[in-house]
């Protein structure tokens, strides 16, 4: 698919685009192309990373978000307030530059880039968590708790497998928006899919040829993912679907 | 039996408010072990939050309610004890719809009372046999029936074996041609000597299970007897109307 693309803006391209650069036609070509999609995998493992921690604090941060008690609702508004102000581009750059100086923990590229995406997204997964668990009638923690339960047994077993179901298609979004924004990463020096690219345009000057299989890859990778989650939400919501509601 | 025997369940002096309102006022019921108690009363009467009481999915916030001899506190694992040996069956079924009809009946027993997965589901086919359904067992709730999954709820909480058994309204949400096999499997539950307390309507059921009858009206018990009495001979003109009102039209 990838390939057609190119192939099809290298056909009809006009004559000031010099396709040659990125053609896999070419030998220098071929080895451009490869050093391009050479980012493709740290963009993937740190998107990936960065969404699997941010699901799991998300939903740490969301469960006190529900509590009855107060003051456990005030640390989940005041996490969720915080981090979700806090801009994607200053936190990379404070985790990379400023840790060191505070904590005295230097992350490399990959792992300060992990944190941040991660730190960032969790804000956001924890209120897609909340707002999944509040949408399961009452009625379904009290079926689980009057069957003996606990409260943690009622959320594990009850109610968090039908919110997932239910908020499948906004942590698609999540999963894409992440893989975006890891191009973010670039600036702190991470060789990831956006990086790759600029590096490319320093020694060959082409910046529209190169940006465009770089939007081209991005594009690629988030259509996965989407194919992914709908298949996800095929299978899981399978159950409901059978029984035709 | 022993005439000393402790009652299954015992509210004393039981007050609660929702905010302002006071939903509660006074509350004193005992239920003795195997007794069946039907609660009647207008809409808004408190009757569910009675049941609901029992086994603290509300809190009382004055007054005592003993159950099975343990008293209800804000203590967690008193809560959950207690859960563990009251069954509840909601006039919304509440099935778990993500899991089969076997799972449903499994949950609780494999995770509360750390049964293994093929006891607790021989015990739950047992169960399934006994509302005459063993063969939705491997369905999804929402692919039965409304009285099929009424049904299904009254086996799953009869898969903890509980000392008692409450039912809030388990009838209300059902098409008229459904009530009966609902009522049918709480009748053989109630000739099998189980301890039950029935929030309902159905004064036919009533009649033919109940030992004692109770009739709530705002907040307060109005008045309490055998079916006989109640039904044929009503204290109160509250009472009475109420009666007239559910049975003539």
């Amino acid at each position: 698919m990838l390939l057609c693309s190119i192939l099809l803006l290298t056909g009809c391209g006009n004559s000031n685009l010099k396709w040659y650069v990125v053609s896999p036609a070419t030998e220098q070509g071929r080895i451009n192309l490869k050093f391009l999609l050479s980012g493709t995998k740290d963009t993937l493992l740190m998107s990936l990373l960065a969404l699997g921690i941010s699901i799991f604090v998300g939903l740490l941060i969301a469960i006190p978000g529900i509590a009855r008690q107060k003051p456990l609702r005030a640390t989940n508004v005041v996490y969720v307030e915080l981090v979700r102000s806090i801009p994607l581009l200053p936190l990379i750059l404070w985790v990379y530059y400023g840790l060191p100086e505070i904590a005295g923990v230097q992350l490399d590229y990959f792992w300060a880039g992990v944190f941040a995406l991660a730190l960032s997204d969790s804000a956001f997964e924890a209120e897609i968590f909340r707002a999944g668990i509040q949408s399961i009638p009452k009625g379904q923690s009290e079926a689980g708790r009057t069957v003996g339960l606990n409260y943690f047994q009622t959320m594990w077993y009850v109610v968090l497998p039908q919110a997932i179901r239910r908020i499948l298609p906004a942590l698609g979004n999540q999963f894409a928006y992440m893989v975006k924004m890891s191009a973010l990463v670039s600036v702190i020096g991470l060789q990831e899919l956006t990086r790759r690219a600029n590096e490319l345009i320093v020694t060959e000057y082409r910046a529209l040829e190169i940006y465009t299989i770089l939007i081209i890859e991005y594009l690629v990778i988030i259509l996965i993912i989407g194919q992914g989650v709908r298949w996800l939400e095929r299978k899981m919501g399978s159950d409901e679907l059978n029984a035709g509601r | 039996m022993t005439t000393q025997q402790q009652p299954a369940v015992l509210m004393e002096d039981v007050h609660k408010w929702f905010g302002n309102f006071h939903v509660l006022k006074a509350i004193n019921l005992d239920v003795a072990v195997g007794e069946r108690v039907v609660i009647c009363g207008p809409s808004g009467s408190g009757k569910s939050t009675v049941v609901r009481c029992i086994n603290y999915l509300e809190r009382h916030q004055q007054g005592r309610i003993v159950v099975d001899g343990v008293e209800l506190t804000s203590n967690r694992k008193t809560a959950a004890r207690i859960r563990s040996e009251v069954g509840m069956v909601f006039q919304q079924f509440n099935l778990f719809p993500h899991l089969s009809v076997l799972q449903n009946l499994t949950l609780g027993p494999i995770h509360s009372r750390g049964l293994s997965q093929a006891e607790a589901e021989e015990r739950a086919m047992e169960y399934l046999d006994r509302v005459h359904i063993p063969e939705q067992a491997d369905k999804r709730p929402a692919q039965l029936s409304g009285g099929q999954q009424q049904r299904v709820a009254i086996a799953r909480s009869l898969c903890m074996e509980p000392k008692i058994m409450l039912f809030d309204e388990p009838t209300s949400a059902l098409d008229p041609e459904m009530i009966a096999e609902v009522l049918d499997v709480m009748i053989e539950l109630a000739d099998e000597g189980m301890t039950m307390v029935v929030v309902t309507h159905e004064m036919g059921f009533a009649r033919r299970a109940a030992d004692k009858m109770v009739f709530m009206d705002e907040g307060q018990i109005v008045e309490t007897g055998t079916p006989d009495q109640f039904f044929d001979a009503p204290e109160t003109e509250r009472c009475r109307q109420f009666l007239q009102q559910i049975l003539h039209h």
